[in-house]
């Protein structure tokens, strides 16, 4: 399926920006495995016989909405939940049976979950302490974990006389401050406003490739996710949908489910047409007078109901139709605009009353938009620009 | 806006009017019964303060009161200090065992699933439905040498028949009395402490690798001291008064001021002494009720 997707997933190893895809690679022996795990609370499957590897040095997000059991799946590495079938082992160790406080993982929790009545410097030397680290060692790593955070200064605070963002980072670095073989996140920044989040992924990722540690994170924040991480597991249902490289999920999603959670996406209906090596004609429901091409391999028979998955920023409006023929196209009409400032956002009402939403980038400095309400346009888009979905 | 601002003095002088009649001036009056003498007459006291004799008998009658029956009170020779000392061990005693009785139910109470809470509650506040003085009799029907307890031992052949335990009329009886009396004044605020605990705090400790026992130790029980302070106080101090149960239950050795402060009262018939008594009581509890406050004005802070 790799169709020259630019991999963003590159990690300073030894001084050298290298690309990082372990999980291609057949001899790597992963981390972290989940083998047909299993986890029902009574009558509700939380987890089902879901099998998951995670590499060494990997930043790996679980991406679903509330109650697809990314949590549990979590918290089932960390020792809160047993899983009620399967194994997971953790660098070749199975974990089924040990106690949360004898596991070699770590785990930020959403609410932070500082210690009130202990200072900052006592919250980050806690696990320290347990392991009954010499005193000496412990004041340089928690000093060494302040300066991480950039926290010096707060060393003696209490929880409570911090902002949300320095809570935050305490709980990250009591949370690394044992050095764990996997550091667990669960909606880290959830907490934080919008600025401050886009900032503290930065510095999670820096953090991450700092410590060369494995980075596990939780979230149902697709921008968070698809920003951090070297490969996202999108969940539904206790299941994996997919699980790949953000860029890989965006662009080539492999179900329905996938392409809308992920980003936005226009999904028409179509049926497929004709097949050629790497290319597949369909002709969709909306414009049956139109057909569309797609170049990829085709991934159903002629005659079969599919999907075509068409991103909003892939497509392009006009006024005139475009020249070259090779490139699909389809006619409708303007039914409404959404002005974003550096985006336009064009719903386009189809033939049929199929709406599809096209986006541009509002390139110069212009009040009045050549392309208004009720004007009739053509939305094409090249043959590289949708996906073929069976499911 | 006039009107406004008187409602809210209005509003505002309703309890500290309350206070002052009901709290004040009674302290007020026990105060200068304390610093009077003791007289055959009706009141049993002098000076009497009698504003119509003028304002040169007010003065004769002010210069007659005096520390007098303080300095009797305090003076070793007399049962009192030590009366107050054992008070205070009694309750001291009374209030570690409530504690270790207490917390492990207020414990289990917070950790019980959310739906039998309030029922656990109804539970702990159920025996006020019922008088005080009705449950205390009722231990004396429990403990008495023919009573349910040592009817149960020598029915299990625990004890022998010719031996029963003598549990009535000994301190033993009165810790038992105060314990359950006071339990629920204990249950409630470790209740409420040990119920506000975040759960992911232990989930937190246990992930940095501290077994449960020790995060009990670490996490739970410094963040339910508030809660441990207070039902402590909330017992201590009532107990240190306390006159019912040592009377029912307790011996002829149990010395309890508040047994002294009414033999002194309705035997001995003296209202300035047992005023004396009263005040003492008061300031010493004053101590720990200052104490109190200022750990719950840090608590408070410290949100």
């Amino acid at each position: 399926m790799s169709t020259g997707v630019a991999e963003k997933t590159q990690k300073t190893i030894g001084g050298i920006r290298r690309k990082f895809a372990p999980w291609n690679d057949p001899q790597a022996v992963p981390l972290i495995r989940y083998q047909n795990v299993t986890k029902r609370f009574g009558e509700f499957t939380a987890v089902d016989n879901l099998s998951l590897d995670i590499y060494e040095r990997e930043f790996f997000a679980l991406l679903g909405p509330s109650g697809c059991g990314k949590t549990t799946l979590m918290r089932m590495l960390a020792g809160f939940e047993e899983p009620t079938e399967g194994k997971i082992t953790l660098a070749g160790e199975d974990l089924v049976g040990t106690p949360p406080y004898k596991r070699q993982t770590n785990m930020m929790f959403q609410s932070y979950a500082l210690f009130p009545h202990m200072s900052v410097w006592d919250n980050i030397a806690f696990g320290l302490r347990q392991d009954r680290m010499e005193k000496g060692a412990v004041a340089a790593r928690v000093e060494e974990m302040l300066k991480l955070v950039k926290l010096e200064k707060f060393a003696k605070r209490k929880p409570h006389q911090l902002s949300g963002g320095q809570r935050q980072r305490v709980a990250l670095a009591r949370s690394l401050a044992k050095r764990p073989k996997v550091l667990l996140l669960d909606e880290p920044l959830g907490a934080l406003d919008k600025k401050l989040r886009e900032e503290t992924q930065f510095e999670l990722m820096d953090i991450q490739m700092e410590l060369g540690m494995t980075f596990l994170i939780v979230t149902h924040d697709q921008e968070e996710a698809m920003t951090v991480a070297d490969r996202i597991a999108v969940m539904n249902h206790g299941k994996l949908v997919q699980v790949a490289p953000p860029a890989i999920i965006y662009e080539q999603p492999n179900s329905r489910y996938v392409a809308d959670f992920v980003g936005d996406v226009n999904i028409l209906d179509a049926r497929v047409e004709s097949i050629a090596p790497g290319a597949v004609t369909l002709r969709a429901e909306a414009a049956p007078d139109m057909s569309i091409r797609v170049s990829q391999e085709c991934p159903a028979k002629v005659g079969d109901t599919v999907a075509v998955a068409l991103r909003p920023e892939k497509l392009r409006v006009e006024l005139d139709p475009p020249a070259d023929p090779s490139v699909n196209c389809l006619s409708g009409t303007i039914w409404d605009i959404g002005y974003l400032g550096d985006l336009s956002i064009y719903h386009v009402e189809l033939p049929n009353g199929t709406r599809v939403k096209a986006a541009k980038p509002n390139l110069t400095r212009m009040v009045e938009r050549p392309i208004t309400w009720d004007d009739k346009v053509y939305v094409s888009f090249t043959p590289d620009a949708g996906v073929v979905l069976t499911s | 806006m006039a009107v406004k601002s008187r409602g809210r003095w209005l509003v505002l002088a309703i309890p500290y009017l309350w206070l002052v009649a009901l709290f004040l001036v009674p302290f007020l009056i026990v105060f200068k019964i304390s610093l009077s003498q003791d007289a055959i007459a009706q009141p049993p006291y002098e000076p009497i303060f009698d504003l119509s004799a003028g304002w040169e008998a007010f003065k004769d009658a002010f210069s007659q009161l005096s520390f007098e029956n303080y300095s009797y009170v305090l003076s070793w020779d007399n049962e009192f200090i030590e009366a107050y000392g054992s008070s205070l061990w009694i309750a001291g005693i009374s209030t570690l065992l409530l504690l270790i009785v207490g917390y492990p139910i207020a414990y289990g109470m917070a950790r019980a699933p959310k739906s039998i809470r309030p029922t656990l509650l109804m539970l702990v506040i159920l025996p006020f439905w019922t008088s005080f003085l009705i449950r205390v009799y009722a231990w004396i029907g429990i403990l008495s040498p023919e009573g349910l307890l040592n009817q149960l031992l020598m029915a299990l052949g625990i004890i022998s028949p010719d031996a029963p335990l003598q549990i009535l009329a000994t301190n033993t009886a009165v810790y038992i009395g105060i314990v359950y009396s006071y339990l629920p004044f204990m249950i409630l605020p470790l209740y409420s402490a040990l119920e506000k605990m975040d759960d992911t705090l232990l989930e937190a400790a246990a992930d940095l690798g501290c077994p449960p026992f020790a995060a009990f130790w670490k996490i739970t029980w410094p963040l339910s001291l508030p809660g441990v302070f207070a039902g402590s106080l909330l017992c201590f101090i009532p107990a240190v008064g306390e006159f019912v149960i040592p009377d029912l239950l307790g011996g002829s050795d149990t010395l309890m001021i508040g047994k002294v402060l009414w033999t002194e009262f309705s035997v001995n018939r003296s209202w300035t002494v047992s005023s004396a008594v009263a005040v003492l009581l008061l300031m010493v509890l004053v101590i720990p009720i200052v104490f109190y406050q200022n750990l719950q004005a840090r608590e408070v802070e410290g949100r």
